[in-house]
């Protein structure tokens, strides 16, 4: 056990040095922060000067090697437009992606798991069916469609629901099941699927020899091999959902990380991009190493080595 | 009933005219049609026939667990001491399986839930029957897998399946099922998926287990070999139906339908020259669609017109011993 940490941890390392690098590359192909900073008619001195001010006059592999040195020594610098340390302003604003996550995980989990089951009972009747237009549908909506939509007919037409921004829990509400929809429908599908497999088992079939109670035998029996698969697909989500509630984030105005991604990206602000991605990529590996260890908890027959 | 015979003349389970049939968009598949025998206190009944011949529908049928989608019974009693279970409701065959009739299935590898221990599994069936705290079960649960000679039961309570071998699973299994002290077992080739060095182990042990408890156990197999070592009576069954049945040396020693007959001549002989194996020419019929004949009819070497005209009633022909053919009935 303590070895496959190990072993996790140096291909975590490697993975992110690829991250660091791919990202400062790619984030000074899109242009130069100086032009969004200065007034159109700033002086050429100006901008001479504010370029060597942010570091931006070098050589691009000097740049790296500069940022290499001090990422490697956990400083990933100051962002440009917030004049505060990235780690900092990543940091401050990861309370307010976390206050949000949790509520549409457990409504992705408490409605999706159920609905796949009871789904998977019914399979081919009405309400199989019924579920599984509900699935397709919140599969493929997107969420920025989505969550414009909910904010059109709640906050505009009815006024029932703030549009946006944090603050009371009325402001959870639409954002949360922005969120929620999409993971309702994959863990629906993931459980139905996974459930009418189980229960084709044989040793579901002695669990009924035994003449155990039916809710024992889906509940108990079915369930927990079923959910092996669903587990996974819920890191997966989990670390999505904390990095990537990017658009969500952005259309409810919700400051958290997500929206900071955005905001480093339309400002150039390198730095704080380099920062952001790097520390969600750190976040992402820490959860797939805990879905695995958590992996082989349900399931005894994986044994981490 | 003679009381010499003692408990072994009681009937246990009777079935009558037993029809499964399975309803598919294709049609309708007759895997079991018209099904009937009997099996008493203390014996063990064979039930033998090829693949697809619907041995397992049958057993199924007796647990009511036959799949879902299609598949139903649609006619015939199953009398379980008395009780024509097939009219039962579902919380009421609830009750009986595993307590008066279960089952151990084919395949140990599948059998038994990967993810609970070997010691959850048994105390779910031990707790059904008896109820009671958690160190009695235990207890109850550590005897009845030495019950089943595994060795040092205590550490194997707590494993899982894939920490053990089939043929300790198969035992594990077999545990599971008797500790919920069936009157009846149905053994749907538990044999089958064993290696040939264990299958007799397996077999002395059932056949121990049985003497202990006097269940009556229904043996479904191909397996003649197996039939000859553990059964009292003996049952052929062909495309549906059963063809003969009687006393495993009364049938061993006159088989009397012919296809009973081609099928003791295919077994290889282990003694005597070596020659060609025999076959049986031709295939067993569609189950789809099955003439009102004799169904053997088309591989049988006596054929006649009025085989192919209606299935032939049972005839006696000798103690205990019936067969389904025009040929024995008296002119």
């Amino acid at each position: 056990m303590k070895r496959y940490i190990l072993r996790r941890l140096l291909h975590g390392i490697v993975l992110l040095s690829m991250v660091a690098t791919i990202v400062f590359f790619l984030g000074r192909l899109t242009g130069n922060p100086v032009d969004l900073m200065l007034p159109e008619d700033a002086a050429p001195e100006d901008r001479v000067a504010l370029i060597k001010a942010l570091g931006l006059d070098g050589p691009l592999h000097e740049q790296f090697f500069i940022f290499a040195t001090n990422a490697f020594k956990g400083d990933l610098g100051m962002s440009i437009r917030m004049r505060q340390p990235a780690v900092e302003a990543f940091f401050s604003r990861l309370p307010n992606t976390l206050a949000i996550i949790p509520w549409a995980i457990l409504l992705g989990t408490c409605i999706g798991i159920p609905l796949g089951v009871v789904s998977a009972l019914n399979r081919g009747n009405i309400l199989d069916r019924a579920a599984g237009t509900v699935g397709v549908l919140g599969i493929a909506t997107p969420s920025f469609w989505l969550g414009i939509l909910l904010i059109f007919v709640f906050s505009v037409e009815l006024g029932w629901l703030p549009s946006g921004r944090m603050g009371g829990p009325e402001h959870y509400v639409l954002p949360v099941i922005t969120l929620g929809t999409f993971l309702v429908a994959g863990f629906m599908r993931l459980t139905r699927s996974s459930m009418l497999e189980v229960m084709d088992s044989e040793f579901v079939k002695l669990a009924r020899i035994k003449g155990l109670h039916e809710g024992v035998v889906i509940w108990k029996h079915c369930l927990r091999n079923a959910l092996i698969p669903v587990l996974t697909l819920w890191g997966v989500f989990v670390g999505n959902l904390i990095t990537g509630a990017i658009v969500v984030e952005t259309v409810f105005a919700w400051p958290g990380v997500g929206r900071l991604t955005y905001e480093a990206v339309i400002y150039r602000d390198f730095p704080l991009l380099q920062a952001v991605i790097i520390l969600k990529a750190i976040l992402i590996l820490t959860i797939n190493l805990m879905v695995d260890i958590l992996y082989a908890y349900v399931d005894p027959r994986i044994r981490l080595t | 009933m003679s009381a010499a015979g003692g408990v072994k003349d009681e009937t246990i389970l009777e079935v009558r005219d037993l029809r499964t049939h399975f309803f598919l968009r294709r049609g309708v598949v007759k895997a079991v049609d018209g099904v009937s025998f009997t099996l008493r206190r203390g014996e063990v009944l064979g039930l033998v026939g090829e693949s697809g011949c619907g041995k397992s529908v049958t057993a199924l049928s007796l647990m009511r667990l036959l799949p879902k989608g299609g598949a139903r019974a649609i006619g015939g009693e199953v009398l379980l001491d008395g009780t024509d279970i097939l009219t039962l409701g579902d919380s009421q065959m609830r009750e009986i399986r595993g307590r008066k009739i279960s089952m151990i299935l084919q395949d140990p590898q599948t059998s038994l839930n990967p993810v609970f221990t070997v010691g959850d599994q048994l105390r779910e069936s031990i707790f059904r029957r008896a109820g009671g705290r958690t160190a009695q079960i235990m207890r109850e649960a550590v005897a009845a897998l030495r019950r089943v000679d595994i060795a040092a039961p205590e550490q194997r309570i707590g494993q899982y399946p894939h920490q053990m071998s089939g043929g300790m699973k198969q035992r594990v299994v077999g545990a599971i099922v008797m500790s919920g002290e069936p009157e009846v077992l149905i053994a749907d080739e538990p044999t089958t998926a064993l290696d040939v060095t264990i299958q007799l182990q397996y077999l002395k042990l059932l056949q121990r287990l049985q003497r202990e408890t006097g269940m009556a156990i229904l043996f479904i197999t191909h397996d003649f070999g197996v039939v000859a070592r553990l059964c009292d009576r003996v049952a052929v069954m062909y495309a549906g139906r059963i063809v003969e049945c009687g006393p495993v040396q009364e049938v061993f020693e006159h088989p009397s339908h012919p296809y009973t007959q081609a099928l003791i001549a295919s077994v290889p002989a282990m003694t005597g020259p070596i020659g060609r194996l025999t076959t049986i020419e031709g295939q067993p019929p569609s189950l789809m669609d099955l003439s009102a004949g004799c169904r053997f009819e088309p591989r049988c070497r006596h054929a006649e017109a009025r085989c192919r005209e209606a299935y032939p009633p049972p005839v006696g022909v000798g103690p205990d011993h019936t067969a389904d053919c025009w040929r024995l009935q008296p002119a």
